[in-house]
């Protein structure tokens, strides 16, 4: 119990800095750091409340996909010249004090929500499902998402796809001016308009229109 | 204080939703570190989630979070879509110097 105590500190200490890091470091590079370093210490505390698959695959999907893509884009758009200041101008430092007092208001509010709330300590044994079990987080996740949550599995599989379709099309553009391989110009290529046989004639050459 | 409960992972949550929101409302730096304080608010989300769901032994919370998951990744990648697709057409991705829609 004391460890289980000693690693939810540490590692929500850990993702409540770096978040705070991730909104209020000057360099964007760094926020991007920070964020992974948020995700890993989440993930941690997922696994060891028992929730391991969602841990490996924040893991896998945050930090191996969501922040490289992030990565990528802000070393794409070059926004390192601006990376020397905080807030752009005086004219938006006004909207720090009214930020602060709506998220603190925030944070009040859910900590009253939550704090206020007694559980039944009989709902703790209703219905639960994980505790009689031998089976493994995996195991029962996935036999509960290929039955009961069939088709809302295969929906996210459709909006993963109407995402990647999206972010293709958004992106591509066609340039002009770009020597390119066309395949289909190369393969259907015919003999006569490649190649041309002329009568040499001695002492004249031939003549290449070019 | 020793004994790690629910509230312990919902107020965990509730401080890291609330980071989220200062830092959408905060930054003026670009629009990038806007993008991750929405996924740092997602992540408060699946913080509950997991833990209503550990806590009350009901798996559903889990599969939920499985699909915030999903969500979470399609809305980056469209958002730094366009976020791309906005630099190149205005060079620019400072919050302050978005105003073509003058609001």
């Amino acid at each position: 119990m004391i460890a289980h105590a000693i690693f939810f500190y540490t590692f929500s200490i850990i993702a409540v800095v770096s978040a705070i890091m991730v909104t209020a470091s000057k360099n964007t590079v760094h926020s991007v750091f920070f964020l992974i370093l948020d995700f890993i210490s989440i993930s941690c505390l997922f696994i060891m409340i028992g929730a391991e698959f969602l841990g490996m695959i924040m893991l896998i999907v945050y930090v191996g996909a969501v922040a490289v893509l992030f990565l990528f884009v802000v070393m794409m758009l070059n926004v390192a010249q601006q990376k020397n200041q905080w807030f752009a101008g005086q004219a938006t430092s006004k909207h720090i004090p009214v930020g602060l007092i709506i998220s603190t208001l925030i944070f009040f509010e859910i900590i009253i929500v939550i704090g206020g709330w007694k559980y039944k300590p009989e709902i703790f044994d209703i219905n639960n499902s994980l505790a009689n079990t031998s089976l493994s987080n995996t195991h029962s996740l996935g036999q509960i998402l290929y039955t009961d949550y069939i088709h809302v599995f295969q929906i996210s599989g459709m909006i993963l796809l109407v995402a990647m379709i999206g972010a293709i099309v958004l992106t591509f553009r066609q340039r002009s001016g770009v020597k390119k391989q066309s395949y289909i110009k190369q393969i259907s290529r015919e003999r006569a308009e490649g190649v041309e046989v002329l009568e040499v004639q001695s002492n004249k050459g031939v003549k290449i229109d070019d | 204080m020793i004994e790690i409960g629910l509230g312990h992972y919902l107020t965990l949550g509730a401080v890291i939703f609330s980071i989220g929101v200062i830092g959408i409302f905060l930054n003026r730096k670009n629009i990038i570190v806007i993008l991750m304080s929405i996924e740092l608010i997602l992540l408060a989300v699946n913080i509950n989630l997991v833990a209503f769901s550990i806590y009350l032994g009901d798996l559903a919370g889990q599969v939920f979070t499985l699909f915030i998951l999903t969500v979470a990744a399609a809305e980056a990648a469209i958002g730094l879509a366009i976020i791309v697709v906005y630099f190149r057409n205005s060079g620019t991705i400072r919050v302050e110097e978005i105003d073509k829609l003058k609001g």
